[in-house]
This record gives C-alpha cells, structure tokens and sequence, in this order.
C-alpha cells in the first residue's frame, strides 16, 4: 500500500515539476509548480512528518506561490513570449547535461546505504511524541540561535523588498 | 518496501529538473520558479533522511531552508519587478547591461 501510493505520487510529483520547466505560459508553471509542491507535501506525510508537510503546504504553496502570482498578473506577463527555438544549441546543451547529471546522480543515490547509528544520534527518538511537539522540542531549545537569527533574516529580506519594488516617481530624495 | 534510495533517487530527478530549469529558460521568473523547485527536492532529501535516520534534526534544517527560500523569492521577485520596470522585459538575454 505504501509503494502504490508513493508510485502515484512520484508520477504526480514528477510530471508536475517537468510541465514546471517545460511549459511556456507563466501561468501554468506557476499552478503545475503548486501540484509538484501539494506532491511533495504528500511525500512528507508518507515519510510521517505531518507538521513540516503542513508548513510547506501553507508557506509554499500558500504564500510563496501566492506570491509569484502576484508578480506574473501585475506585470501582465502571462502572454506567450516569443517561441523557444527547439534547435537551438542552448536547448540541446541544457538537455545533454541534465541527461548527464542525472546519469552521474542516478547510481550514487542507488549506492547510498544508512549509516549504523553510531553513539553521537540524538537523544530525542523521531516517535517519542507527535511532530509538532517534537519539532518544537527541538527548534525552542537546540536551536534557538538559527531561529532568533532567521527572524532577523526575515526583517532584513521584508526591508530589501520594500525598498527594491518601491516606485521612483518622487523627485526630491527626501525621508 | 519503500527504501530511503527511492526517495533519493526521486529527488534527485526533481533536482535535475530544476537545474534543467534554471539552465534554459529566458523568462526570470520561471528561473526563479525551478530554483524553488531545486529547493523543494533538497527538503525531501532532508526529511527523508531524517525519517530513516531517526533524527529531528534534518526536519529543522527544512524548516529554516523554508525561511531563506520564501526570505530569497521575496527579494528575487522584488528586483524582478524593480527590472521590469525598467527594461520592459523579464527575458533574460535583454538584461545584459553589465555583459561585455
């Protein structure tokens, strides 16, 4: 039952992220981007990690995607831009190497064996307690210096974005 | 009896598509689109590593690459705009005025 729903979900994920790339009008990268990521939010939940596949669901799904939404319908650039030229050599090299970096990938992940657990694992087994409360465990205690400073990360890219999409039509440079 | 090498390898895939993406496409903002989805199958990579290595901490660390993705398409998409208004145009062969 696990392999059938993580079979159907892979197809989902996979198609979806290749109409991502190969699609032409923004619009539809954008709502195939949204499917690869409610996919991707599946994977999570099959891999148990309910909490983490919620705050992809909300913040990228919900937001960021929102978010190029947003920018494609204020800058009207929804239309069909001028035609990719199938025989261009940029398509054939990008192709070539995608193919080639899949190849080299494609064995090193197969190879790839678990490490025994040595005595440096953690001391806060995954299924002591639900998700959240273990991620909160986690974040609030360990790691609350990463998190402090992601707050700070977050005023930072919330100034530069204000300040980057602002309007030039004052003529004087005052406040 | 789903191992961690078929997550591996499916998020490889992903990675590689979205490598594909960045490559070769003109529009910005589907640049921006695949580079998300790059980020998207690290997460996986993290979360199910954490789930066979029995450890909290690869579902933190997605967590902040959740902040630093949605922190970096925030500013990604304002110099888009920021370019669009300038230039017209989102394609990035039109946007070379510092090339050589």
């Amino acid at each position: 039952m696990e392999k059938l729903v993580f079979y159907v979900l892979s197809i989902i994920t996979l198609v979806s992220a290749f109409c991502v790339v190969f699609l032409r009008r923004p619009m539809h990268n954008v709502l195939f981007m949204i499917m690869t990521m409610l996919g991707v939010a599946g994977f999570f939940i099959l891999l148990r990690a309910e909490f983490v596949a919620m705050v992809q669901i909300i913040v990228y799904a919900g937001a960021v995607m929102v978010l190029f939404l947003f920018v494609i319908m204020l800058l009207r650039l929804d239309q069909v831009q001028l035609p990719q030229d199938p025989r261009a050599l940029r398509w054939w090299t990008g192709s070539l190497l995608g193919v080639i970096l899949i190849t080299l990938l494609l064995p090193v992940m197969r190879a790839f064996v678990l490490p025994m657990p040595s005595g440096m694992a953690p001391a806060v087994k995954l299924d002591a307690m639900s998700n959240t409360e273990l991620i909160a465990r986690e974040l609030f205690t360990t790691y609350l210096l990463p998190f402090e400073i992601t707050s700070v990360l977050l005023l930072a890219a919330m100034i530069g974005t204000v300040i980057l999409a602002r309007k030039r039509s004052r003529g004087t440079v005052g406040d | 009896m789903i191992t961690v090498q078929h997550y591996l390898v499916l998020s490889a895939a992903l990675f590689c598509l979205g490598v594909i993406g960045v490559m070769f496409r003109r529009n910005l903002i589907v640049i921006l689109m695949s580079l998300e989805l790059m980020l998207n199958a690290v997460n996986l990579t993290f979360v199910a590593l954490s789930r066979y290595l029995d450890s909290a901490e690869g579902q933190i660390f997605v967590l902040f690459i959740m902040v630093v993705a949605a922190a970096e398409v925030a500013v990604g998409l304002a110099i888009a705009v920021a370019v669009f208004r300038q230039r017209g145009t989102v394609d990035v062969n039109d946007i070379n005025l510092m090339k050589w």
